[in-house]
């Protein structure tokens, strides 16, 4: 396995990092691209890593867990170009590179996985797996854009906010550009239980469950918030939280689905 | 060919006085004309805002191109009003300072900037400019982004309305569908409600305890006058409360607002507590979707605003000064190139 553009990405999203430490610290946040450029260059070297492993493994590169990983850190870099431009480029990149940069470490630092079991050839299963990491790419830059939401409230709420705050988007922008985030990832996610639906011959019951309360999950707080029974705060909290969750229970998953393979 | 500027502003002639220079569209017509008619005048722009009155031109003679400036002001108000001014390269300098405001009364502003611009294509539309005040005014406008850009000059609020806006917005972001409601029919209250207004607030609810001026005041503003007994039962459709009473203890607590916030389900509500003493109790602040703010903690943002802007003043200098020096060289090829063709 060439390793090469996985470390070049990890550099591009290092050096978005750093250039976000940059602007805390000295708290000047330039309208600059310098986020939107080394996040681009990151999601091209990433593009690079998993077509190369798409070929070596003549399949969907989503077969280890260092590789699903890379695919859900491509995903948020991805959403992140499509969707964060259209709220304050740099600064959304700011919050979404550590992120990404966490994850693509983690994947590279894990041990190299062998593929004990071959998944059958099966369209169906490959899409399912594939559009389930995209959603939670959405709900990943969801969980960003939730983040961001708190960050502001909370500057709002300090009576002395610092110089971010004049960068950062209104809460109720940041509201609804998490609201949509989730709304995408819910729909993604519906589908990609069409499709397992219709490609799986077995699915385990534990690894359906697992999913079906994320999905619960995310259908239950954007419901409560559709009907103003849940505050902007409670809402941005709890796509953090459930985020967070979905990430600790990932490699669980991934067992799962071995395992029902086998 | 010089680069000639005079003019009186905010810092050198009194408002009764630049009162008696505001002209009208027709008028500055008729003033550009008399400035570009005044001999060894090839092109000029007349800078007319409430706080300057400036004229730039391009001429072969500056003395000549002040005495006639002098006249026609004479002319005008019958008096001799002192100008200062400048010629090249001080008249390019000054130029980039007004368009970047940092010779305004607030530091930093960015009105004068459109003003600036207003002024040239005035002059640019009647072909009254030459091709050096056009080459100086693109400059212009472009050391102005460069200069905004680049440092903070023109970051924060600088006064407690526009803080009190700049926070409204970061809450709700548009404020035209946002309802306003003032209690207390202040002078205070009344400025904050009007900064908000002209950010598009557009639905207006005034309370007081006298309720006559809440409705002179609610008739004055376009919005609708309350009784003071009723405006905790409107407190449901607000989004913004600017509260200014004399009220020698709190009239929005905790205990009143917990029920009500329950009702708003979850819709964020901005409270601007102008009074002294305070109208609201600070531990409102913690309840989820409230968001408040003394008079002391908006002239804290306010002032930190104004100091920041001061301290990027010498950024900007440092950047108008490059800026200043290109463009002399840029005009100094210019001719060069001429005299070799």
């Amino acid at each position: 396995m060439n390793h090469l553009p996985l470390i070049a990405s990890t550099l591009f999203y290092f050096l978005s990092c750093c250039s976000a430490v940059v602007s805390f610290r000295s708290g000047e946040f330039r309208a600059g691209r310098f986020n939107v450029i080394t996040i681009a260059l990151g999601v091209i070297a990433q593009s690079c890593f998993l077509i190369q492993q798409g070929k070596i493994d003549q399949a969907c590169p989503i077969r280890t867990l260092p590789e699903i990983i890379i695919f859900l850190s491509w995903a948020i870099g991805v959403f992140y170009l499509v969707i964060g431009t259209t709220y304050r480029i740099s600064l959304m990149g700011t919050f979404t590179a550590p992120l990404i940069l966490g994850l693509q470490s983690m994947a590279l630092l894990l041990p190299a996985e062998k593929i004990t079991s071959m998944m059958p050839m099966n369209p169906w299963i490959e899409a399912h797996a594939a559009v389930s990491l995209v959603a939670f790419g959405a709900f990943g830059l969801g969980s960003i854009s939730g983040i961001m939401f708190l960050f502001q409230e909370r500057q709002l709420k300090s009576q002395h906010p610092d110089p971010i705050f004049h960068h950062l988007p209104p809460i109720r922008i940041l509201e609804e550009a998490t609201i949509r985030l989730l709304w995408m990832g819910l729909i993604l996610l519906t589908v990609s239980f069409a499709a397992g639906w219709i490609g799986s011959r077995s699915i385990s019951g534990t690894k359906f469950g697992v999913s079906l309360l994320l999905w619960g999950a995310y259908s239950l707080i954007l419901i409560l918030n559709q009907k103003n029974r849940l505050s902007g705060h409670r809402f941005a909290f709890f796509a953090i939280f459930i985020f967070f969750c979905a990430l600790m229970i990932l490699p669980l998953i991934r067992y799962l689905s071995d395992l029902a393979v086998r | 060919m010089n680069i000639f500027c005079a003019g009186l502003n905010y810092k050198t002639t009194s408002l009764e006085i630049r009162e008696r220079l505001a002209v009208s569209d027709d008028e500055m017509e008729k003033l550009l004309r008399q400035i570009h008619s005044i001999e060894g005048v090839f092109g000029a722009v007349v800078l007319s805002t409430c706080n300057r009155v400036e004229f730039y031109a391009s001429t072969l003679c500056p003395l000549q191109a002040l005495g006639g400036c002098r006249s026609i002001l004479q002319e005008q108000t019958g008096m001799d009003i002192p100008l200062y001014h400048y010629s090249t390269p001080d008249a390019v300098r000054h130029l980039f300072r007004v368009a970047s405001g940092l010779d305004s009364m607030v530091i930093g502003e960015t009105e004068i900037f459109g003003q600036v611009k207003n002024a040239y294509s005035f002059s640019a539309k009647r072909d009254m400019t030459t091709h050096t005040l056009h080459r100086l005014f693109q400059h212009t406008f472009r050391v102005t982004k460069h200069v905004r850009t680049e440092t903070n000059i023109t970051r924060g609020a600088s006064s407690v309305g526009s803080v009190a806006v700049q926070l409204a917005e970061k809450i709700f972001g548009k404020l035209e569908q946002c309802r306003v409601m003032i209690l207390g029919a202040g002078e205070i209250s009344e400025r904050t409600a009007r900064s908000l207004q002209s950010r598009g607030v557009r639905s207006l609810i005034v309370s007081n305890r006298h309720y006559d001026k809440a409705v002179a005041l609610a008739a004055e503003m376009g919005g609708m006058a309350l009784h003071f007994d009723h405006w905790d039962k409107n407190i449901l459709d607000v989004d913004i409360i600017i509260s200014a009473t004399g009220a020698p203890h709190a009239i929005l607590t905790v205990e009143k607002l917990k029920p009500l916030l329950k009702q708003r389900q979850g819709r964020p509500l901005f409270i601007i507590d102008l009074a002294v003493p305070r109208d609201a109790e600070p531990s409102i602040n913690k309840m989820e979707g409230v968001f408040l703010y003394d008079i002391d903690s908006l002239q804290k943002i306010a002032s930190e605003s104004i100091e920041v802007r001061r301290q990027e003043v010498v950024r900007c200098e440092s950047l108008i000064e490059e800026n200043v020096r290109e463009f002399l060289r840029c005009m100094k090829n210019k001719t060069l190139f001429q005299q070799a063709h």
